[in-house]
């Protein structure tokens, strides 16, 4: 059962999303909190990634997600932003980040060229995650860190309410990587979003999370991070390696 | 039309556009040509290129259908089957049950024999070979007045359609997390592919359609850097393309649709070159 909360967050209540037969995720309930880092982890095939596309609204599951404010009263709309862990994507492609950009924030067909208020936009975007450079860049010569940068800033417009990253950490360096979680920290401060992100990397997880689930098909565990690491279900999952590895960190 | 052959005679004051079947052609060629160059943006960068010449080859289905179901009207009957034929082969793509490059030639190789079964019965085929290699030099000014409408209805549905597209085309499950019905997206551009294709088809001709549609895209996406430059060198290389193809083969008494399609060849290669020199 969870706990009544003080600040507004989004209540997902017995998410279960069943495909072909086979149970994806099994009752799943939790709350993430604006202004606040809350971390999905799990080993591989555990629903991390089918939790974020039900959250996008792209798969149907039974259950209840609701987006309430500090008294339990309902918002009704939630405004979702999304990171994919990678994008698939034509690196030939004659399309600059300024374009990409763009095409997500206006209507005028971006081969007809950008305004001037469009291009401005699309710098304070990028300056917001310390990639103001990147605007003139062919999409396709980004470097793994440079492109969750520039997907960062899509997500970020217009603002959402739920901000979701899909394990964007993969294939970054962890230089990239920490300055990535140094953005959302700060976003998380600044714009006070709630921010779900799945993640394989525990050291990163311990350092920044403030809240964390262990997801196996439904909760296994979650709460404030140490409780979370120094659970028997953690251990059941990961085993005794994670933890010395982190301590040798 | 006689106004805007006088102001053609002054601006190319060359024996071929004594005639006005070249005049009619010309302006053909300068209103398919920026229809084709622009679609053939979003075709390359969608990998449409087999889809597309498949769509092609499905005009003879059509034509076919429409004599089965006794239509009159050749082009209303090739309209209808290619946007259906299209939305077809979307759907099949979008449930994902076969690899898109199969589906593709399943219903390629369907509807080609399917139409040929139809057109050559009793040996009549030669009635409609003119279909394979295309006829721009048999314009009429009212088949320019429907070029025209085309040209105007397609720019128009592309500038609704072109940045949500280009944002399916980058990653179709990010531009659905961001509202962008996707695979409505996408099946509206196919039929406006579709829709383009079959209204050139009798000009140009089902084998070269494709060429017409790919090639200037392809060219220009070696020499742009963004979605501006890689419209305006796609259009750019069609005009010219069209407009020399048709030219030379006036003086080489070559067919007009082979030599536009040679050129426009010339102009990829000569884009790769300068592609490899600036690397």
């Amino acid at each position: 059962m969870l706990h009544h909360c003080d600040l507004c967050h989004i209540d997902l209540d017995r998410i279960s999303v069943k495909r072909g037969g086979q149970v994806l995720l099994q009752d799943v309930s939790m709350h993430i909190h604006c202004g606040q880092l809350t971390v999905l982890i799990g080993q591989n095939g555990a629903g991390k990634t089918t939790l974020i596309r039900t959250l996008l609204g792209q798969l149907s599951h039974t259950g209840s997600i609701r987006h309430v404010d500090s008294r339990g009263l309902d918002i009704p709309h939630l405004r979702t932003g999304y990171v994919p862990q990678v994008l698939q994507f034509d690196r030939e492609m004659p399309l600059t980040v300024l374009d990409y950009l763009a095409a997500s924030l206006t209507a005028r067909p971006v081969w007809t060229g950008v305004s001037k208020k469009t291009r401005e936009q699309v710098r304070k975007m990028l300056a917001d995650v310390d990639a103001a450079e990147l605007a003139d860049r062919p999409l396709g010569r980004c470097s793994g860190g440079e492109l969750q940068r520039v997907l960062l800033a899509q997500a970020l417009q217009p603002a959402p309410d739920l901000l979701l990253l899909d394990e964007p950490v993969s294939g970054i360096d962890r230089n990239g990587l920490k300055m990535f979680l140094d953005t959302l920290v700060e976003l998380r401060r600044t714009r006070h979003m709630a921010i779900l992100l799945v993640s394989h990397d525990l050291r990163f997880v311990r350092e920044y999370a403030d809240h964390v689930v262990l997801l196996e098909k439904s909760v296994l565990v979650q709460g404030r991070t140490e409780e979370v690491f120094t659970s028997p279900e953690f251990e059941s999952v990961f085993g005794t390696g994670e933890k010395e590895e982190e301590g040798n960190a | 039309m006689e106004g805007i052959y006088g102001i053609l005679e002054a601006i190319l004051p060359m024996d071929a556009f004594r005639f006005n079947f070249m005049k009619n052609a010309l302006l053909a060629v300068l209103l398919l040509t920026p229809m084709l160059g622009l679609l053939g943006t979003m075709a390359v960068n969608h990998q449409m290129a087999f889809f597309s010449d498949a769509l092609g080859h499905s005009a003879l289905t059509g034509i076919g259908l429409g004599i089965v179901l006794g239509l009159r009207n050749d082009l209303a009957a090739m309209l209808i089957f290619g946007v259906v034929w299209a939305v077809m082969i979307c759907l099949i793509k979008q449930s994902g049950s076969a690899s898109t490059d199969t589906i593709i030639s399943v219903f390629s190789s369907t509807s080609v024999a399917a139409g040929l079964l139809i057109l050559a019965r009793g040996g009549q085929f030669a009635k409609y070979s003119s279909l394979l290699i295309g006829d721009i030099l048999a314009v009429t000014p009212g088949d320019l007045l429907y070029l025209l409408l085309a040209l105007a209805g397609t720019l128009a549905v592309w500038v609704l359609l072109y940045n949500r597209l280009l944002l399916t085309s980058v990653d179709s499950m990010l531009a659905r997390s961001r509202g962008i019905p996707t695979r409505l997206i996408e099946c509206g551009f196919v039929v406006l592919v579709a829709l383009a294709v079959m209204l050139s088809i009798r000009w140009v001709g089902v084998m070269l359609i494709n060429a017409l549609l790919i090639l200037p895209a392809a060219a220009g996406r070696n020499l742009a850097r963004n979605s501006r430059q890689h419209a305006a060198w796609s259009v750019g290389i069609a005009m010219v393309s069209g407009v020399s193809g048709l030219i030379l083969s006036y003086y080489l008494d070559t067919s007009a649709g082979a030599t536009i399609v040679l050129f426009s060849a010339v102009c990829y290669a000569a884009s790769l070159l300068i592609r490899s020199i600036r690397k």
